[in-house]
């Protein structure tokens, strides 16, 4: 009896101690770390995890008490499936706010999860549409959506690069809803979509559909989808000696992209990006920090995914509560200035500040067209 | 017509590919009636041990010349592969050659995985750019009709080892070991065969097989991953069931049938449904909108290729459960 006492007693006062020192709030990333896009996965969440190790340098304390935030990442393989799992997961982990998914197809169902449990939740590079349109009202993302880069690409196809355009996507929600956008595009710059095409996101053979766009002759070829599927199938494209043009949307936007495409690259193939170039972002340092950090090149969305963590944290310093329920309103009426520029949010959750930059491929880089 | 062309030479390449990857799973089966998941990533083995040779030699002799590199690198991987598929066979498999068939089947599965993890950690997640050695400039033997040096090489050496392979199990005293073995490995041992000798050759000629195919997909395609191994295996997987598993000429048509109705089918599955082209429905109030102005309504797009690979092999499964060529047993080896 009086040994539990003590026990007891002790266990009070290291509790006790361990308060005054600091509180530990956890912050969730979810991205694929395995699979065949892990490379854009491990970077998004090096992105949120250099925001919370800077934040916590800088000794923040909220609700009176110092703070120290942990990120806590998990792995979704870019599968549905999987992503609900860690989605709850993180909920019962008890993280106060989630930066992520990465895919759209990911992101939209794991956002239910999210909402129903009132965790904010901020998507770094989930461009598809529909994510902000479910009328929850703790999801947000730091980037422009697909509707701003669908009808940026379809319009510059059609009116820049050529008359007739023929559209492969990846069947994923984020590649197919980004075709449905550029087709649009296309069609109000009055020009002609000569097919749509359909592949998946684990495929490398794409002679069989390529040779059949060939017949039909198109000035320039969209793909939607990510850089593990783009880079190989410019590399098909130039085997067929189609001459048309290339434009991939954000997912292929990287510098892995180049590689892959190898000496099929030209100045024939462009991108386009949901944000600015890394050249172009507010925080000049971001890069080398970065670099410094991981001792890898930021692939595309780190720093906005940095911003979704920054805004997390931004908005429980607003609130003086790292509690959901109390900091979401926080979040939405949160403004700083983030590594990418100023962050806000629209009443649905999308970003006030999106930009869409087109890019072209010179001399070994995509460099930002004006 | 060139188009259609095309798409056989298509077919073909990718066919090859895949049968010299069923082989392996057919063989392994024809002996031990076992599926070796594991075989797709061998060939990515294969395909990142040739990279990072060909990466090597590279900076250490940059004066060698692009074939003798590619040379080196693919004897290199052949090696490497021999020695997994050795080593996979003697620890995950062997032991339990006489337990349920449920448990190696669930150890190839973890074999798979453990590959694809190992994998993970030497080579990271990222894609890899394997170095084109071999120019990729295409050629035109027919007016509009391309094809590039190295899938002329694929389509050339994976006839030349698929007829070695026959010579070798049909003519040899191995070969004869081997389908002695396929058809009863108790007696085979009974009259001085040693089958465990066998077994494990069966699964090093298989692994350079694979090996060989590895080089030649990131040859082809230019890309090396972790995780590559998996849609070819499956598709080679998918060819030796085709063409009758356990039946190595079987493998062989498998692969090249399957290429050929993959291809064929992303290429003509659309414009065959397209709505457009029947009179009467293409006149109807729905439709006349998009079919106007050369438009198209297509019923089943390339969206359904690698469904209609799987509705081929269903309709083939249906009418000859044992594959195509999967009744001529003795031929198991």
């Amino acid at each position: 009896m009086k040994k539990t006492l003590i026990a007891l007693a002790v266990l009070g006062t290291t509790s006790g101690l361990a308060q005054a020192q600091e509180v530990v709030v956890k912050i969730g990333h979810v991205g694929p770390l395995t699979g065949n896009i892990a490379h854009l996965g491990k970077d998004n969440e090096n992105g949120a995890r250099l925001a919370v190790e800077e934040y916590n340098t800088k000794g923040i304390t909220i609700g009176g008490k110092k703070v120290k935030f942990e990120l806590v990442g998990e792995d979704d393989a870019a599968d549905p499936k999987t992503g609900n799992i860690v989605a709850q997961r993180l909920v019962d982990a008890g993280v106060k706010g989630v930066v992520g998914h990465l895919n759209s197809g990911t992101t939209i169902p794991a956002s239910r999860i999210y909402n129903q449990s009132g965790i904010p939740m901020i998507s770094p590079s989930a461009t598809n549409v529909t994510l902000t349109q479910q009328g929850f009202a703790n999801i947000f993302r730091t980037m422009a959506n697909d509707a701003q880069q669908g009808s940026v690409i379809g319009k510059y196809a059609a009116s820049k690069l050529g008359k007739t355009v023929a559209i492969i996507d990846d069947r994923t929600a984020y590649g197919q809803g980004l075709a449905d956008e550029v087709e649009k595009g296309v069609k109000a710059a009055g020009g002609k979509v000569t097919s749509r095409e359909f592949t998946n996101n684990q495929a490398t053979d794409f002679m069989a559909i390529l040779t059949k766009i060939k017949a039909q002759k198109p000035d320039v070829i969209v793909y939607t989808g990510m850089d593990a599927q783009g880079g190989p199938m410019l590399k098909q494209v130039k085997a067929l000696g189609i001459p048309a043009k290339f434009v991939t949307g954000d997912g292929g936007c990287t510098p892995e992209f180049i590689k892959l495409a190898g000496d099929a690259m030209s100045e024939a193939a462009f991108c386009t990006q949901a944000g600015l170039p890394l050249d172009q972002i507010a925080d000049k340092t971001f890069k080398d920090r970065f670099k410094k950090r991981f001792g890898a090149d930021v692939q595309i969305y780190a720093p906005y995914s940095y911003d979704a963590a920054a805004a997390l944290i931004e908005g429980m310093k607003a609130a003086n509560s790292a509690e959901p329920s109390k900091y979401l309103a926080a979040l939405k009426k949160v403004q700083f200035k983030g590594v990418t520029g100023e962050v806000a949010f629209d009443e649905k959750g999308d970003t006030k500040f999106g930009a869409i930059t087109m890019y072209q491929y010179k001399a070994g880089n995509w460099v930002a067209l004006k | 017509m060139e188009t259609l062309l095309q798409q056989i030479v298509n077919g073909l390449v990718v066919g090859s590919v895949y049968a010299l990857v069923a082989l392996g799973y057919t063989m392994v089966y024809g002996i031990l009636g076992l599926i070796n998941f594991a075989h797709g990533d061998v060939l990515m083995v294969g395909a990142l041990v040739a990279l990072q040779v060909v990466l090597f030699l590279q900076k250490a002799f940059p004066l060698l010349g692009a074939v003798p590199t590619l040379l080196i690198a693919l004897t290199v991987a052949m090696a490497v592969c021999m020695a997994l598929g050795y080593i996979i066979e003697r620890t995950a498999y062997r032991r339990l050659r006489n337990a349920p068939r449920l448990a190696p089947l669930i150890t190839a599965i973890g074999v798979s995985f453990l590959l694809q993890t190992l994998a993970m950690i030497i080579w990271g997640r990222n894609y890899h750019s394997f170095p084109q050695l071999i120019t990729t400039t295409p050629l035109q033997p027919v007016e509009g009709v391309f094809i590039t040096p190295v899938q002329i090489i694929i389509l050339v050496s994976s006839a030349l080892l698929m007829t070695g392979l026959i010579l070798l199990v049909n003519k040899t005293r191995l070969g004869r070991a081997m389908r002695a073995t396929a058809e009863n490995h108790r007696v085979a041992s009974l009259m001085g065969v040693d089958t465990n000798k066998i077994i494990a050759t069966t699964f090093i000629i298989g692994s350079a097989l694979a090996a060989v195919a590895g080089v030649m997909f990131s040859s082809n395609y230019g890309v090396a991953h972790y995780a590559m191994g998996f849609t070819p295996g499956l598709k080679a997987f998918t060819a030796a069931v085709l063409g009758g598993i356990g039946n190595l000429g079987g493998a062989m048509v498998g692969g090249v049938v399957l290429g050929l109705v993959e291809s064929i089918g992303a290429g003509y599955l659309g414009s065959a449904t397209d709505l457009c082209h029947l009179p009467s429905w293409a006149q109807s109030a729905s439709l006349i909108e998009t079919c106007a102005n050369g438009g198209s309504f297509e019923l089943l797009s390339s969206n359904y290729q690698d469904i209609f690979a799987f509705v081929i092999l269903g309709i083939v499964l249906i009418f000859r459960p044992t594959g195509l060529l999967g009744e001529r047993v003795s031929d198991r080896a």
